[in-house]
């Protein structure tokens, strides 16, 4: 069973009068423990892709089979629901709450779960995820007290609180020098490889999708190539 | 539960996030409630201070008099039988729980002579020291009140008003001349305070006050002579040359009895009677427990049986009663019309400042979406974080308004009055304020799309 399978999805948007389509019939499958690069110029479509993959918005036609599950017409609030269970994000811009420490930052998807573990328990699961990412020494620090690159790992740690079986990093190192980014993108590796995790990399920049095992390009809402590639 | 407890610290920790903006927004429940609280104190006290000036007015009192006598289908007016007693008035006292005071009333009408000038009071009244109790009228200007001693022994004493102060001595103190009221020598033991005039526009100063047994027994002689001496007078009128046909006095079919005759044979009196019995009720508010109370114990001391007539009636003051009643009536309507004004102002405040908040934190309630939250979330979160500013505006606005009133009464001498009615009001209001004005922006926030929201900058 693919982790996910999408079959022609078309997502048109009503501008007023105007109809514009941006993606036009898209399929897609991504298994289990995939390291997956998704290409595309900007207004190539890859976000509008991104936001129907992360259960952000739904699509105007096909259908979305996420873990077995079709969610292509969910309800907003059932999406909600899908995404604090199974997905997790990091964004470009690392949106983090400020004046937050980095713990408080880590646990705060919790409060949305069902799982209702108990603070003291939530605390232990944020700590761990912390020092897991290196941040064991800077967990009361607020995010304006960290560099970007440590603000980017506190956001990884967050988008890995509710333990995901899917992770979308947007742009992950848009912000970051190439020092940094080189160590997030390992960062993302080393997740993969020990933890099984899927990992789909929203990116424009070849040299980001070379961390990658496969790479799928977008032009003009369009899948034009899907292979296999990169470093390992 | 733990839910909601994450909520509240959520909120709490987002407020602390802008404390200065959190104080700012919460000041206008803080003056709301605070105005709300002194303008209840300041006028549940000086509502008090007018009731107690109109219930020194009378308003509290009630009046027994005994009921009317008739004959032969000829009515003889209010209070002509004779069925009041002293004792009545000690009993209403020692029986009905909701009168306060009560003091019995002789009246008498005539001439009093202090050396070479003479005046005809409004009100010679015969009483205990009770009586200034139940007027509220215990300031004396100068001397001092009569005793039950006095009344007991009929002693020869006297307070009297301002004006026959000012009438009979001028400018001298009255206190140990001597008065005489109808050839009985009265020593003035005292001066009443000045009260001014009634509602009905009577001199309430132009009043003697003597123990009654003193009045009773040394000067009026019987109750009945008082309602005579008009007839007496005019029988002393020898001008009158109608005075020949009409007699105005009887002859006496037996002989006229000498002095010692009459005072070897005093006349049988059966109980000694009072004109009426002046009461005070407790509150305005037990007037009626009053009124019920005190016929219910003169039935049964008069041993009047069921269906017959009342030999008594008691009268209040409905009208004062009335004034009393619109006047605090108006002020609290009034209180409550500010009270309402400026907690409206104040819940504005909170809700301009959520609406802020929402646009400016559109941000982080998209990533808040994205992990997660669903639209209720977010409405709970930002509704949660508009209560809890109102209430601790409630908080200190109780805190702060308690010291306004205090200051207040400390520095301006006006009365207050601690309301638990406005401290418990106050609170309950601001907490609906804030779910009130709090709910549209939260509504707002609820309604955001997450990818429009993290797009946002």
């Amino acid at each position: 069973m693919h982790l996910i399978e999408l079959q022609d999805i078309f997502k048109t948007y009503h501008l007023g009068e105007v109809d514009v389509p941006v993606l036009k019939g898209i399929s897609l499958n991504v298994e289990l423990g995939e390291l997956v690069a998704l290409m595309g110029a900007s207004g190539s479509g890859k976000s509008t892709l991104m936001n129907i993959l992360g259960c952000l918005d739904h699509p105007s036609s096909g259908t979305y089979r996420l873990d077995g599950e079709e969610v292509s017409q969910l309800s907003p609030d059932g999406r909600a629901l899908l995404r604090n269970h199974k997905i997790g994000f990091v964004f470009q811009g690392f949106n983090l709450l400020p004046r937050t420490s980095a713990l408080e930052n880590v646990v705060m998807p919790l409060s949305y779960s069902n799982e209702n573990l108990t603070e003291r328990a939530g605390r232990q699961r944020g700590t761990e995820l912390l020092e897991r990412v290196g941040l064991g020494d800077r967990m009361h620090h607020e995010p304006s007290q960290l560099s970007g690159g440590q603000q980017q790992r506190v956001a990884i740690a967050r988008a890995l609180v509710n333990r995901p079986r899917l992770l979308f990093a947007d742009e992950p190192t848009g912000n970051l020098d190439s020092k940094t980014s080189k160590e997030i993108l390992e960062m993302f590796q080393r997740l993969n490889r020990e933890e099984g995790l899927t990992i789909i990399l929203v990116t424009h920049d070849a040299g980001i999708a070379q961390y990658a095992r496969r790479t799928v390009r977008i032009s003009d809402g369009l899948i034009v190539a899907d292979a296999a590639g990169g470093a390992s | 539960m733990s839910k909601v407890y994450r909520t509240f610290r959520m909120a709490l920790h987002a407020l602390r996030r802008n404390v200065m903006r959190a104080i700012l927004t919460t000041l206008g429940i803080i003056i709301g409630v605070a105005a709300v609280i002194a303008m209840m104190e300041i006028g549940n006290g000086s509502s008090s201070a007018i009731q107690s000036t109109i219930a020194s007015m009378g308003a509290n009192n009630l009046l027994v008099m005994p009921g009317t006598a008739a004959s032969g289908g000829i009515s003889f007016g209010a209070g002509s039988t004779m069925t009041l007693s002293p004792q009545d008035s000690e009993a209403i006292l020692r029986e009905c729980p909701a009168v306060r005071n009560a003091a019995p009333v002789v009246r008498a009408r005539t001439q009093i002579v202090a050396g070479n000038r003479n005046w005809v009071p409004m009100y010679i009244y015969g009483t205990t020291p009770d009586f200034l109790a139940v007027r509220e009228w215990t300031e004396l200007a100068a001397g001092e009140t009569f005793t039950d001693r006095d009344v007991r022994n009929g002693s020869k004493v006297c307070l009297l008003g301002q004006t026959i102060a000012r009438n009979l001595f001028a400018d001298e103190s009255p206190l140990g001349k001597e008065v005489r009221v109808k050839n009985v020598a009265f020593t003035v033991i005292g001066v009443l305070a000045g009260k001014g005039a009634n509602m009905m526009g009577m001199d309430q100063d132009d009043i003697l006050l003597a123990p009654w047994t003193t009045i009773k027994y040394r000067v009026s002689g019987s109750s009945a002579t008082v309602a005579n001496q008009s007839a007496a007078a005019s029988s002393a009128n020898a001008v009158n040359s109608l005075d020949q046909l009409y007699p105005s006095s009887q002859t006496s079919l037996y002989p006229v009895p000498s002095d010692t005759e009459a005072a070897d044979t005093p006349l049988p009196v059966r109980f000694t009677n009072v004109d009426q019995i002046l009461l005070a009720a407790q509150t305005s508010a037990e007037i009626p427990a009053a009124i019920a109370q005190v016929s219910a114990l003169l039935h049964e001391r008069h041993h009047l049986r069921e269906g017959e007539a009342d030999d008594f009636s008691i009268r209040d003051m409905t009208e004062m009663m009335k004034a009393l009643s619109s006047t605090s009536d108006l002020m609290k309507t009034l209180l409550l019309v500010v009270a309402l004004i400026s907690l409206i102002v104040g819940g504005v405040g909170i809700m301009n400042i959520m609406l802020v908040s929402v646009t400016e934190r559109t941000h982080e309630i998209g990533l808040r979406m994205a992990v997660g939250a669903r639209a209720r979330d977010i409405l709970r979160q930002f509704l949660i974080e508009a209560v809890i500013l109102c209430l601790a505006g409630g908080a200190f606005g109780i805190v702060v308004g308690r010291l306004c009133s205090y200051l207040v009464t400390k520095f301006l001498h006006w009365p207050t009055l601690t309301s638990l009615t406005a401290i418990v009001a106050a609170v309950a209001v601001s907490a609906s304020v804030g779910i009130i004005f709090g709910f549209y922006p939260a509504w707002k926030a609820s309604r955001l799309d997450p990818i429009e929201a993290l797009r946002y900058e």
